[in-house]
């Protein structure tokens, strides 16, 4: 030991001063700050989640219902060619009908602006109605149309009444007469199934995703078949066969960036390869599914890696001992008990590639589509770019559309998610 | 049709599964133990040189079956029909009579486009019958060979896996041939953009109008390709992102890994991650339905002209985003400083805010980076929100009350509609895209080497 320095300044702190005691306040002021800043930070975060929804929900809710109107129709045999129904001036048919409703009108003007408080809908659901039961021409049948979209607007009270006439879309008389059928009882407002069952349109109150619905679930199921049994195949090489070596890295550091590029990348790459040189339809959901799986395809591999390196080498070592092949210890084994592991993996990325808009765009998979067809290789749009369409349109209805729209897209992502996290809890084991 | 010989070629493999398996127990005399396989691998090895070959020669097919038959199309039109036709107005023809061949007629048709429809639906036709009787017969013919190989002593097991090995590598291969495909399309469409416009104008030119005529008879701007005053908006609203989401995702990074309890952390980090799963087009239609009116109404309020498509409001969208990113990678980052750490500052008489402060922040500060340059990443390569909520108009400004455009606002909207793959207008797009491939490559490589380097640092 050598010799310590003697003391030289008092090292006693007096822990009663007032300096002292100041400065532990401020310290364990600094640390109260910090986790109320910390706090803070999540209350913020959740809060703007928070009100993402809720905006969200409050212009979207009223999209699920629809006003409709009650009207007698006379399906006037003059008016409808017998031999071929088809052929038939629907129109009048609807619009006499509709004027006797309101009754009492005066010049052509009028009725004229009577009649587009219906949707344009109602004349194709009396022709319908007739080409399926031709029975019905020379009766009266009572059917239920939807309004157009100012008045549907109004009746939701998203138009308001007491500005002046000039500034709404909906004039005085069109709130008297739709104020007259309200009193009369003809206006009801059921749930809106056109939403999910009916295909795009023009008109607000006759648009719906089915197409859009078709398209995402044609796209996801080819973006499925690609990256499914791709994703496991280069998984398992990587994780249990491959030497270490630079190829391996090299392709493992690729893996790693290519889970980071922008999609609008993959987009470009979707256009210049897959509709460019390979000269595949613009617009179809093969395309995009092709797409949508090279973006998919990281994920599941790295998902994979994962669940297979959580297997204990126990298990392939048990099955080497009894005589097993690697193809064999792999294939009975480790690939079965990684299964749970890999298939929330692909769930997940699966998820997130139906929430994929930009590389969508870009194959040109927001087509204006008016009939929900089942084809891979006829021109489709998907959800998100269903709502991106939406998002773009000037009616004041596709506002609650859109947001309707959002809905469903993230009830879609709920159950996916929510069938992942299941399936995590429900199946992982622990070793 | 194509879907009905996918369903013959697989049902015709499964048929060759049990026609191998049956010829090998028949082979051993139903005594499986003298033979070298398992009678599955018998089986199996039958159905994959039936199956595989047939398989990728309709795939093959497919690929090359429409560009041939274009070719055919366009030489066998006649030549005063083409002359004069530059390649643009030659594939409109060529797509008019694939539309009159499939029945589809718009106002007359010459001769020759009914004519060349004709033939065009009659090679189709034997086009396809042709592709299902090469594959069929392939399909037989493998199935054949490999059924007369299979003995007592045949190991069909190695070769089983051996085919399996190949199409595992194939399938690691991917992810390189993606790559490569990314990297060498956007190279070969970026190099026949800068034959069109210098590359210096490109990256130094101070004027982006790309909206020029791509036929005649449009209305169009002159063009200029100046795209600094992108690469600018780009950078405005991704450092307005990164100031929302930086400070927000690490403070909640901070309490989340220090403070809260496990159970608070078991329910608020999952709640916390929604926001990263939420699509990128739901935060566009916020911007534009929320967001932006909002930030009017205050600008208004306290006297300030906000735009409708302010840089302020996407970035801060944007910023919401990302949250997650930051908040979830420092978090990691703050667990992975060893335990010794906390204890000693703390053993020192540190409050639990002097240990985060001056111990563990600059402990796990290259895994924070790592974390905050992926985010930045996301924010330059962010597409959506700023094609719904950001402007057209390429401005150069520091101001985020006005209106930007981005690399990703202009790539989706130059190729949004009319695309001609010899406009200026559409190369641009792949210039714009190289770029944001390279600057993400380059962050995340960065970013991911600092997350690496960390990790190993202290484990």
């Amino acid at each position: 030991m050598t010799d310590l320095p003697a003391a030289t300044r008092d090292l006693t702190i007096d822990w009663s001063s007032a300096a002292t005691k100041r400065r532990i306040a401020r310290r364990y002021r600094t640390e109260r700050r910090l986790r109320l800043f910390g706090l803070g930070a999540i209350g913020t975060a959740l809060l703007l989640l928070g009100v993402l929804v809720t905006s969200l929900v409050i212009t979207g809710h009223s999209a699920f219902v629809q006003s409709h109107v009650e009207v007698e129709v006379f399906v006037d045999p003059a008016r409808i060619n017998a031999e071929d129904p088809f052929k038939g001036n629907y129109r009048a048919i609807v619009k006499s009908a509709f004027l006797k409703v309101l009754g009492g009108l005066e010049g052509r003007a009028d009725e004229r602006k009577a009649v587009k408080m219906l949707s344009r809908g109602a004349t194709l659901q009396v022709r319908d109605a007739v080409l399926d039961d031709p029975s019905l021409i020379g009766k009266t049948v009572s059917f239920t149309f939807p309004f157009a979209d100012p008045i549907d607007q109004l009746h939701k009270g998203v138009t308001p009444r007491d500005v002046p006439e000039n500034q709404r879309r909906v004039s005085d008389k069109e709130i008297a007469w739709y104020d007259q059928l309200a009193s009369q009882g003809l206006i009801s407002k059921p749930l809106n199934w056109r939403l999910l069952f009916a295909a795009d349109s023009r008109f607000p109150e006759l648009a719906g995703l089915a197409g859009a619905i078709m398209g995402s679930f044609y796209a996801l199921l080819v973006c499925f078949l690609i990256s499914f049994p791709m994703g496991i195949a280069a998984a398992v090489y990587l994780e249990e066969f491959a030497p270490k070596n630079k190829w391996t890295d090299l392709i493992e550091v690729n893996i790693n960036n290519l889970a980071a590029v922008p999609s609008v990348v993959f987009g470009l790459l979707g256009l210049a390869v897959f509709l460019q040189i390979f000269g595949l339809p613009r617009s179809a959901p093969l395309v995009g599914g092709m797409t949508l799986s090279l973006m998919t395809l990281p994920t599941i591999i790295i998902a994979t890696r994962a669940s297979l390196k959580a297997v204990p080498p126990s298990i392939r070592e048990a099955a080497l001992g009894i005589g097993a092949s690697r193809h064999q210890v792999v294939l009975h084994h480790v690939v079965p008990l990684a299964m749970p592991g890999i298939l929330t993996g692909t769930i997940i990325g699966l998820a997130q590639a139906l929430g994929e808009t930009a590389p969508l765009l870009l194959i040109g998979m927001n087509a204006f589509i008016t009939s929900a067809s089942g084809d891979l290789l006829e021109p489709a749009t998907a959800l998100p770019t269903q709502i991106f369409i939406w998002a773009d349109s000037p009616e004041r209805g596709f506002v609650a559309k859109t947001s309707a729209a959002i809905l469903v897209l993230l009830g879609f992502l709920v159950v996916m998610n929510g069938l992942a996290v299941f399936m995590r809890r429900r199946f992982e084991r622990k070793w | 049709m194509v879907f009905y010989l996918f369903c013959a070629i697989f049902a015709l493999s499964a048929a060759s599964y049990l026609l191998g398996r049956r010829r090998a127990v028949n082979v051993a005399s139903f005594d499986a133990l003298t033979l070298h396989s398992r009678p599955g691998y018998h089986g199996a090895f039958v159905a994959m040189w039936a199956g595989l070959p047939s398989f990728i020669l309709v795939l093959l097919w497919l690929l090359f079956q429409g560009p041939v038959v274009d070719g055919l199309l366009v030489s066998s039109l006649p030549a005063e029909r083409i002359a004069g036709l530059d390649s643009a107005r030659i594939d409109l023809l060529v797509s008019e009579i694939k539309a009159v061949a499939r029945g589809r007629v718009f106002g007359e048709p010459d001769e020759h486009v009914l004519a060349a429809a004709e033939r065009f639906a009659s090679w189709q036709g034997i086009a396809r019958w042709a592709m299902a009787a090469c594959a069929i017969a392939l399909l037989l013919f493998g199935a054949a060979v490999a059924r007369s190989r299979i003995g007592t002593r045949f190991r069909a097991r190695q070769g089983v896996e051996r085919v399996m090995d190949v199409l595992m590598i194939f399938c690691s291969l991917v992810a390189i041939l993606t790559t490569v495909g990314i990297v060498s399309s956007l190279l070969f469409e970026a190099y026949r953009f800068f034959q069109h416009v210098p590359m210096t104008e490109f990256f130094f030119g101070l004027r982006w109008e790309p909206q020029i005529a791509i036929r005649e008879d449009q209305v169009a701007g002159q063009g200029a390709f100046g795209a600094v005053p992108v690469f600018v908006g780009t950078l405005l609203i991704a450092v307005i992102a990164m100031v929302v989401a930086v400070p927000v995702g690490l403070l909640a990074a901070i309490y989340l890994a220090e403070y809260a309890t496990s159970r608070f952390r078991s329910v608020v980090k999952p709640v916390l991650e929604i926001l990263a799963g939420v699509p990128t087009v739901v935060y566009g239609f916020f911007a534009v339905l929320t967001v932006a009116p909002a930030m009017r109404r205050f600008g208004d309020a306290i006297g300030i002209e906000v735009a409708p498509n302010s840089a302020l409001t996407a970035g801060a969208v944007m910023g919401i985003m990302i949250i997650p990113f930051v908040s979830s990678l420092s978090d990691d980052a703050l667990n992975a400083v060893p335990q010794s750490m906390r204890e000693g500052s703390l053993g020192l008489g540190a409050t639990k805010s002097e240990t985060i402060l001056q111990v563990l922040l600059p402990a796990a500060l290259p895994g924070i980076m790592g974390g905050v340059l992926l985010a930045a990443s996301r924010a330059i390569g962010e597409t959506m929100i700023v094609v719904m909520a950001a402007g057209l108009i390429a401005n150069m400004t520091a101001n985020p009350l006005e209106g930007v455009t981005t690399v990703t606002v202009q790539i989706v909207t130059l190729l949004i509609g009319d695309t001609e793959f010899d406009s200026p207008k559409t190369l641009a797009a792949f210039a714009l895209g190289l770029v944001l491939f390279v600057a993400t490559l380059c962050l995340n490589v960065v970013a991911l080497r600092l997350v690496q380097k960390y990790r190993e640092k202290y484990d």
